[in-house]
């Protein structure tokens, strides 16, 4: 049998001590061992987005980093994005305002991986978050509108932070 | 109800009928709380791992499983010779006894005829342990060549069967006469690459058997969850009500997923036999090896056309790379292709020969608008090249062959899958119109020659689609009202995505008078319905959707005379409005809300009557007549002259959808299918090598637009021509979007290298746009 | 596509990983730095080490400083620390350009510059930036530190001159003197993805002539190279757009391109030519 580590993940805040085989993905504990399946598997192998988390503030895929590798850092999932009362994130109401979802499988990444995209470019031009979005994969929407939504969220997010 | 003529809601007033609201499926969506197959678990499952042939064509010599079985974990190790008393997986449909033998069975038997066929599987604990011990199954082949090109000539498939399955044709009129008094003909060769719906989310199943009460449970279903309860039962031998599908959320469907696969059969015998939940979940690598591949067609085709461009007969000749066997669609795809070939023109003769071959690929079928995205590629090709031999220009011959409105209903002398073609309603050279101001054609064609005239290379190109939806002939519904006004409705329906809830909740709230939001839509559940045709071919809105509205229509009769009792008025001075019955002329009086009449018609109550207490109804809707959804596609594009490379500038498409019945929906659907369809055109193609090695088996690979590929699409909804053969109106618009992208991309990168008739396969790779540049230049 | 099944460990220090990787070489114990190539590979199971030996805990290796004339770059500084600005200078506004067109922004932020290096794939930017610009890459072990030359490190697809044993500690770029153009372009299916052929090309301009012309082409031969006939066609030369189309040409015909099913042998090279003739002329921007 193989090596099985203690894994302490902070996960939204919250702690998890596990007990993991190392080979086990970022994504398949966050899925399996913490039960926050709206992290979604695309394809395993980086190229879909559909397992973007933050860690530590920024965008990653989590199917390609061991959960080992991810102790000690502030993971932030889709479960995570709304507020402690469930008030959604400017985000995930742009997303159903602009009708930026169809079956939804890849929205979790696209919305995690907008959401660290604003906290560290919160002015970001067009261009420059397209290159961005380009990262991952949606079957069903044809983009158009997750670009809408995005702009929608970060010229919201922008107000708010105008507001005293 | 059948075949109502009028339009039930009428336009620009209703309250939510055909309006811009958001989804009620949203809120799990965005905050992580979706469920789709793999999120679900049940107690003491186990994971199953399939082992796949990695040779294209090749005899089983030898199978090893020792060195798998011994792994920790493992619970068993299955290959054909377990499940030896399993038939060969069985089409949905009666189909032609032709193709019988060509059917794959669970695993393979003796023979592997593509990279990727089952060939055993792994039950073990975990997925991890399963992967592990199934890379231990050593699986001996000896090599056979592989047959990798439906064009080529037929060898055979097994002793005495021949890989020409079945030869397809249909025709009419005098073909012969009107090519020997043809002012002209025109003929092309072309072809459509090999590629599929691919969904974000892969295949999963999960089989449970229930040993207490004798049921078998199949949890992950898709599409099609009655009929394949049907299939299942029929396969297994169980009474069908000792079947029971349940879909979960499914990450998109189009057309692939939800057909009955070897590996949902695999977790129901596992866990009928084992005793325990079986879970499958496919990985990205597998998905691209074995779920339905789709559209690669090789014709030959030619048109018989008089002095001004009028088509007088069409020609073609069609080959279908199927793969390595026939699933559950049998030749559905080849008889789709062959009838919607003529599309939205006069087509005074035509015939058309289908060649549906197997080779050593991945098997094929239905991937959104099947046949016809490959059909119109065809013939708007052909129109381009009529026109261009001619001297006309795109859109005058396309004026010239379209039907026209009173035309209408045009009987079409074809048959869809045994239906005859009655294009049901349409103005489409009015669309034309529409779509050419909306777009700016002159002005956009005018910008594009002086770009031309600078040295860029660009262009823009146009195709007509004609799809066809809501093919009967009926479907049920269920509405009841519950005690606190809240409704639920049932159907037989099913949702990949595409917004089904959302759209039932309208028409329901619509028809009923109450708040969309309140209305809470099941589907995809066998146990709570006992008919359902699911959600395929651009079916759902219009089928199901005339059954909800039936069925709400009859709760709302039902409402309001039982209201009429207790308000002292006839219902017909009474309406029902934000969930409560008012007298039409009194709005703020007096009023009952649905709630209270549910709790007062409840079972022994006084307002139950002598019929069948409660406020609900079980409601059909049947139709003999297809509606036919139709639509202009144009793209500007601009081909980089150094590497071939082509950017779609520009996106438009303008289709007649009867009545939207969610705008926003509406131009969801649209834009997600053109995206797909552009995929299709420059990006997607699953490539195999010279052994049948598949090229593609990656998302590095198998290259699907993202974000900086796709235009943003514009959309034109067009309400011009309900369709007569629902009370609503409706046409589907699942499949429009994607329908005419490859035809217009094609025409717009001639149009940009100028030259008339260059693409002929899609995909138009960088590399093909290029030497076909340089073959202009020359 | 679940990893074999491996043991962890998670180094400390430069010492403690060169002894994790001595004892566990043999074994196909391996370095995992940002894993962004690494783990898809073990996600197919066509690597299945062992040993994983986890570098990013090792502060010292994230160490990215201009000293003396070179730009160091350390073992797990990423990708999106060179595209947000490496260094000041030219040779940092290069690399940022670069980096820009490397995957995408979530496998920047945990990709590393060595571990591309080593990874070697032929369509790398990294590994074309290190041959043209001569790199030097330090491997270390127990046994020694070797300075090798990116010239000559590559030896051919997803292969190099290091031994299992080794770590690469750092690599080091020289610094582009004040005033040296440069122009990068390169050519991918989508965005985003590997390259079918690039070119990277500096040069300056002394009066009204080239000097020291670099021409590097990447994702057309199994490892990167210069190209020493295009070199030629520039130094001394006027830069205008006659000549640097002539030197594309030289480019072209320099190349003995791969034929991989994704792009034939013929494209690749018109490729080149295409891709040599943008650098330069980016350069003039
Ligand atoms: C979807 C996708 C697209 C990509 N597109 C591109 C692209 O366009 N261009 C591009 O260049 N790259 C691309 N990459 C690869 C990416 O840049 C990787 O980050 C890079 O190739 C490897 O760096 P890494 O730090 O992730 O190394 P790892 O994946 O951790 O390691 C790669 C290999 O190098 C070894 N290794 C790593 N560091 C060291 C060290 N210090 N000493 C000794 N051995 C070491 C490992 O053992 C392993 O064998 C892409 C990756 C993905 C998933
Ligand atoms: S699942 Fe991680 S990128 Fe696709
Ligand atoms: S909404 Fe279905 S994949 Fe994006």
């Amino acid at each position: 049998m193989s090596q099985k580590l203690e894994v302490k993940l902070t996960v939204n805040g919250r702690d998890y001590v596990l007990s993991l085989e190392p080979r086990w993905t970022l994504a398949d504990v966050l899925r399996e061992h913490c039960g926050l399946t709206g992290t979604h598997l695309g394809c395993e192998h980086g190229v879909c987005g559909a397992c973007t988390v933050m860690i530590d503030g920024q965008a990653v895929r989590s199917c390609l980093m061991f959960a080992v590798q991810a102790q000690g850092k502030a993971i932030v999932t889709v479960e995570g994005l709304a507020g402690p009362g469930g008030e959604l994130h400017p985000l995930q109401q742009a997303f159903i305002d602009h009708h930026a979802l169809q079956c939804g499988f890849c929205t979790p990444g696209f919305l995690m991986l907008a959401h660290a995209t604003l906290l560290e470019s919160p002015d970001i031009d067009d261009e420059a978050l397209i290159d961005i979005l380009a990262s991952n994969l949606c079957r069903c929407t044809g983009y158009k509108n997750i670009l809408a939504a995005v702009k929608t969220a970060a010229a919201v997010m922008k107000a708010r932070r105008r507001q005293p | 109800m059948t075949g109502a003529s009028v339009t039930a809601f009428e336009k620009g007033k209703t309250r939510v009928f055909g309006r811009s609201v958001s989804r009620i499926e949203d809120l799990p969506l965005v905050t992580g709380r979706g469920r789709y197959v793999a999120d679900l678990d049940f107690p003491r499952q186990i994971h199953m791992r399939v082992v796949r042939s990695e040779e294209a064509h090749g005899r089983i010599v030898a199978i090893r499983l020792d060195a798998a079985r011994a792994v920790p974990g493992v619970v068993a190790v299955w290959t054909h010779a377990d499940i030896a008393g399993l038939p060969p997986i069985d089409f949905r449909d009666p189909a032609a006894e032709a193709l019988k033998p060509y059917r794959q069975p669970l695993l393979a038997k003796g023979v592997v005829r593509y990279v990727g066929e089952p060939v055993a599987v792994v039950l073990a604990e975990s997925p991890y342990v399963a992967e592990d011990a199934a890379e231990l199954v050593a699986v001996e082949v000896e090599a056979l060549p592989p047959l990798l090109d439906a064009a080529a000539p037929p060898a055979a498939f097994a002793p005495g069967l021949s890989t020409e399955a079945l030869e397809l044709s249909q025709e009419y009129g005098d073909v012969a006469a009107a090519f020997r008094e043809a002012h002209c003909i025109v003929e092309a060769e072309l072809s459509i690459g090999r590629h599929s719906g691919v969904p974000m989310e892969c295949r999963g199943a999960i089989g449970r058997y229930d040993a207490a009460y004798d049921v078998l449970e199949l949890w992950g279903a898709a599409k099609v969850p009655h009929r394949n309860r049907e299939a299942l039962a029929r396969f297994f031998g169980r009474p069908s009500s000792s079947v029971q599908l349940h879909e979960c959320h499914v990450g998109g469907g189009f057309g692939i997923r939800g057909e009955l696969y070897p590996e949902d059969f695999l977790v129901c015998a596992a866990s009928m036999r084992l005793g325990c939940p079986v879970k499958w979940i496919e990985d990205r690598r597998e998905h691209l090896i074995a779920a339905n591949h789709s559209r690669q067609q090789h014709h030959r085709v030619r048109a018989a056309v008089d002095a001004e461009g009028r088509i007088l007969a069409l020609e073609d000749a069609i080959f279908l790379d199927q793969g390595a066997y026939v699933r559950t669609h049998g030749a559905r795809v080849l008889d789709l292709t062959l009838a919607m070939l003529p599309g939205p023109y006069r087509v005074p003769a035509f015939r058309a020969v289908g060649h549906f071959r197997l080779t050593n690929k991945t098997p094929a079928a239905t991937y959104r608008a099947p046949g016809r995205y490959e059909g119109t590629f065809v013939r708007e090709r052909l129109l381009d090249a009529i026109a261009a031999r001619l001297g006309l220009d795109g859109v005058a011959i396309r004026r010239r062959n379209l039907i026209a409105s009173n035309e209408m209903p045009y009987a079409r002398q074809l048959t869809a899958n045994g239906h005859p073609i009655i294009l049901d309603s349409g103005d489409y050279a009015g669309l034309l119109r529409a779509a050419l101001e909306a777009f700016g054609w002159e002005e956009t064609e005018a910008r594009l020659r002086e770009r031309r005239a600078a040295g860029e290379f660009v262009g823009a190109g146009l195709s007509f689609f004609l799809e066809k939806s809501g093919q009967g002939p009926s479907d049920s519904a269920l509405v009841s009202v519950d005690s606190g006004g809240f409704v639920e409705v049932v159907t037989g329906g099913a949702s990949l995505g595409q917004g089904f809830e959302t759209a039932m909740a309208q028409i329901c709230a619509e028809t009923l008078g109450v708040d969309y939001r309140r209305v809470r839509v099941v589907h995809g559940q066998t146990d709570r319905i006992r008919f359902g045709i699911g959600a395929h071919a651009s079916r759902a809105t219009v089928m199901t959707g005339g059954a909800v509205h039936a069925a709400a229509s009859e709760v709302r009769r039902k409402a309001l005379a039982q209201a009429s009792v207790l308000l002292q008025a006839p219902a017909d001075e009474l309406d029902i409005v934000e969930g409560r019955v008012v007298r039409r002329d009194a709005p703020m009086g007096a009023s009952i809300s649905l709630g209270e009449l549910s709790r007062a018609s409840g079972p022994g109550r006084d307002g139950a009557g002598n019929g069948m207490p409660g406020l609900y109804s079980e409601s059909w809707f049947h139709t003999e007549g297809m509606a036919f959804p139709y639509g202009v596609h144009i793209a500007v594009v601009r081909v980089d002259r150094a590497t071939g490379q082509v950017a779609v500038e520009r996106y438009f498409v303008a289709t007649d959808v009867g009545r939207a019945v969610n705008p926003m929906m509406v131009e969801g659907q649209i834009a997600g299918g053109v995206v797909q369809g552009l995929g299709g055109a420059l990006y997607e193609e699953f490539r195999y090598d010279a052994a049948g090695q598949p090229l593609s088996a990656t998302f590095a690979a198998y290259l699907m637009p993202t974000m900086r590929e796709a235009p943003k699409v514009e959309v034109l909804i067009a309400e011009d021509a309900p369709s007569p053969n629902n009370p609503l109106g409706i046409k589907g618009v699942g499949e429009g979007g994607c329908t005419g992208a490859g035809a217009a991309i094609a025409s717009a990168i001639d149009a940009a290298i100028g030259r008339p008739g260059a693409v002929t396969a899609l995909p138009a790779t960088p590399e093909r746009v290029l030497s076909l540049l340089e073959a202009a230049r020359r | 596509m679940k990893p074999a099944p491996f043991d962890y460990h998670a180094a400390r220090t430069v010492e403690e990983a060169v002894a994790l990787l001595a004892e566990y070489a043999d074994r196909d114990g391996r370095i995992i730095a940002g894993g962004q190539s690494f783990v898809p590979m073990m996600a197919f199971r066509l690597a299945r080490p062992s040993h994983v030996i986890d570098i990013n805990g090792i502060a010292a290796l994230g160490r990215l400083a201009v000293e003396g004339e070179v730009l160091r770059i350390g073992a797990v500084v990423r990708h999106a620390a060179l595209e947000t600005l490496g260094c000041a200078g030219v040779l940092g506004r290069l690399l940022s350009q670069m980096a820009r067109l490397i995957a995408h922004k979530p496998i920047r932020n945990r990709g590393t510059f060595c571990g591309s290096i080593v990874n070697a794939d032929p369509a790398a930017e990294w590994c074309l930036a290190a041959v043209t610009l001569g790199a030097e890459i330090v491997a270390q072990s127990v046994r020694e530190i070797r300075v090798l030359g990116a010239d000559g490190f590559f030896t051919g697809a997803m292969t190099t001159t290091l031994a299992p044993d080794e770590l690469v500690t750092e690599c080091r770029i020289p610094l582009l003197r004040d005033g040296t153009r440069f122009g990068f372009d390169e050519v991918s299916r989508r965005a985003g993805d590997f390259a079918m052929a690039a070119a990277l090309a500096t040069y300056r301009v002394e009066d009204g002539r080239i000097v020291e012309p670099r021409i590097g082409v990447g994702g057309v031969e199994p490892c990167p190279k210069r190209i020493a006939a295009a070199e030629a066609r520039l130094a001394g030369a006027a830069p205008d757009h006659r000549l640097f189309a002539a030197a594309a040409s030289e480019a072209a015909a320099a190349v003995e391109p791969m034929d991989d099913g994704e792009a034939s042998r013929g494209y690749r090279q018109r490729l080149v030519r295409a891709v040599v003739t943008r650098a330069l002329e980016r350069s003039l921007s």
